[in-house]
């Protein structure tokens, strides 16, 4: 199994050093030809205005966009998950964006830096009590689709959605280096290759 | 309970703008461009540093309305500077809701023997290094990333080169070492002996290390991605040559694609007069800005 992290910015590394722990091999995708290789990718944490300019440049939205909806598992992180939404509020500058996943989110939902911070959150879909999740000028799902799955809320909120094939976090558990999330995608990787 | 202001928190805002460019900026206007051309955050401050050494005088923290203003143009990070060891800027910094604070040597200092202790504030730092010593410092008194200092405002590469390849070469020295050297070692960086073993465990800085100083061109700030930083701040590099909005998108692409010299050429085409320059070895050595912080 090859697992891709979008590596034009963000905390790439965190990301791939946690996927070499759970022993699958792992990939640096910044052209269409490395997306073509692997069998799910993770968009990491990051600046969604700047790589989503970046994705559009390079042409690689198109390529993630086809993937996706042939199935391949793309999972979020904080700013991946604003990529992924369809729908983004207080978007001023209109971001170019992946728009994948039928949910509307709210970019910078807590504030600025200083309201930052780390919590303990249960997620009942991973028989999880206390998951260390780090929000940094974190996203919030504000609406999903009839389609979409929550699989964590915090403080009424969905921070954990999945919806198929495609997963998003507002939060970074590459941060608080706790891989059972990313052991989640890697099983979601394999349900759904079994299906191709 | 949620926990705010962490030092997980604080280098984990550093951590999500690696790769990235963040550009200096006087005003809103400034900031709209640097977030459309695709920077990771921008830094407000008075006057550009190239301004600043024209002007002479004494450089401060920007004035809060037009660092207020900025925050309400972007949705990025904002950033901005206060004066090494002034810690009443910082707190003002602060309490306007800037995202990180710069402690910067290309301010006038207002302390010459102490830096703002970091780990009080909730906001999270970033200071300037030459060397593994002084960044090792500064990670001490609570900064949670770091910048090799450069020689800001000159448009001239070779101090940001100087000082990325110094505290590549200290880090690099430090993994060799046998366990017994270590202590002196410590003691001849002048650094904190616990992240002088975590420097020597890990074989790298406990945060982000950005490069500063001196980047006008695309290929100025791939080469500092080559030699190993996390990213790239761009000061006057931007907003003082003549294509401010073409020359700021093909920085940010640069960054994105250091390793890619065919797209970097594409990249270079026709961006116009960089920044004026300056030689770096004819400046007399009190109108240096990297030997400012201690």
């Amino acid at each position: 199994m090859k697992v891709g992290v979008l590596a034009f910015q963000g905390d790439v590394e965190e990301h791939l050093e946690i996927l070499k722990t759970l022993g699958v091999q792992t990939i640096a995708v910044k052209r269409p030809y490395e997306l073509e290789i692997v069998d799910g990718l993770i968009l990491p944490g990051g600046e969604s205005t700047t790589v989503g300019l970046l994705l559009k440049e390079t042409g690689l939205d198109q390529a993630i966009r086809k993937r996706a909806k042939e199935g391949m598992p793309v999972w979020g992180t904080c700013m991946g998950i604003i990529l992924m939404a369809k729908k983004l509020l207080d978007n001023p500058i209109e971001q170019p964006i992946l728009g994948l996943m039928d949910i509307t989110v709210r970019r910078n939902a807590f504030g600025r830096q200083r309201e930052s911070f780390e919590e303990e959150i249960s997620i009942p879909a991973l028989k999880c009590e206390a998951f260390p999740s780090v929000f940094i000028r974190a996203p919030i799902v504000e609406a999903v689709g009839p389609e979409v799955e929550t699989m964590a809320l915090y403080q009424g909120k969905a921070v954990l959605v999945q919806e198929k094939n495609l997963m998003g976090s507002t939060f970074h558990p590459e941060i608080a280096k706790d891989s059972r999330i990313h052991q989640h995608f890697l099983n979601l990787i394999k349900e759904r290759g079994s299906n191709n | 309970m949620a926990k705010e202001g962490t030092i997980t928190v604080k280098r984990g805002l550093a951590q999500m703008l690696k790769g990235g460019v963040i550009m200096d900026v006087i005003n809103a206007e400034q900031a709209k461009i640097s977030e459309e051309a695709g920077a990771v955050a921008v830094m407000a401050l008075e006057r550009v540093p190239s301004d600043i050494r024209a002007e002479g005088g004494v450089a401060r923290m920007a004035d809060p309305a037009i660092i207020q203003k900025i925050i309400d143009a972007v949705s990025i990070p904002v950033m901005a500077k206060c004066r090494i060891g002034h810690f009443v800027e910082a707190q003002i910094l602060e309490s306007l809701g800037v995202d990180f604070i710069d402690e910067s040597e290309v301010l006038t200092p207002a302390d010459e023997h102490f830096h703002v202790n970091k780990q009080s504030f909730k906001v999270p730092f970033v200071c300037g290094c030459r060397d593994l010593g002084e960044a090792l410092r500064r990670i001490g008194e609570g900064a949670a990333m770091i910048r090799t200092k450069g020689e800001a405002g000159t448009g001239n590469i070779v101090e940001a080169v100087r000082h990325m390849r110094t505290v590549i070469d200290g880090i690099r020295k430090l993994s060799v070492l046998p366990k017994e050297e270590l202590m002196t070692e410590a003691k001849n960086l002048g650094a904190p002996y616990e992240l002088v073993l975590e420097v020597a465990k890990t074989g790298r800085l406990p945060v982000v290390n950005f490069a500063a100083g001196g980047v006008a061109t695309p290929a100025d700030a791939a080469l500092m991605m080559q030699l190993g930083c996390d990213g790239v701040f761009v000061g006057s590099g931007i907003f003082k040559s003549s294509d401010p909005k073409n020359r700021a998108k093909a920085i940010v692409e640069a960054v994105a694609h250091y390793d890619d010299p065919k797209r970097l050429a594409e990249i270079s085409k026709g961006l116009g007069e960089p920044m004026p320059s300056l030689d770096v070895r004819k400046l007399p050595e009190k109108e240096l800005l990297a030997t400012r912080g201690w």
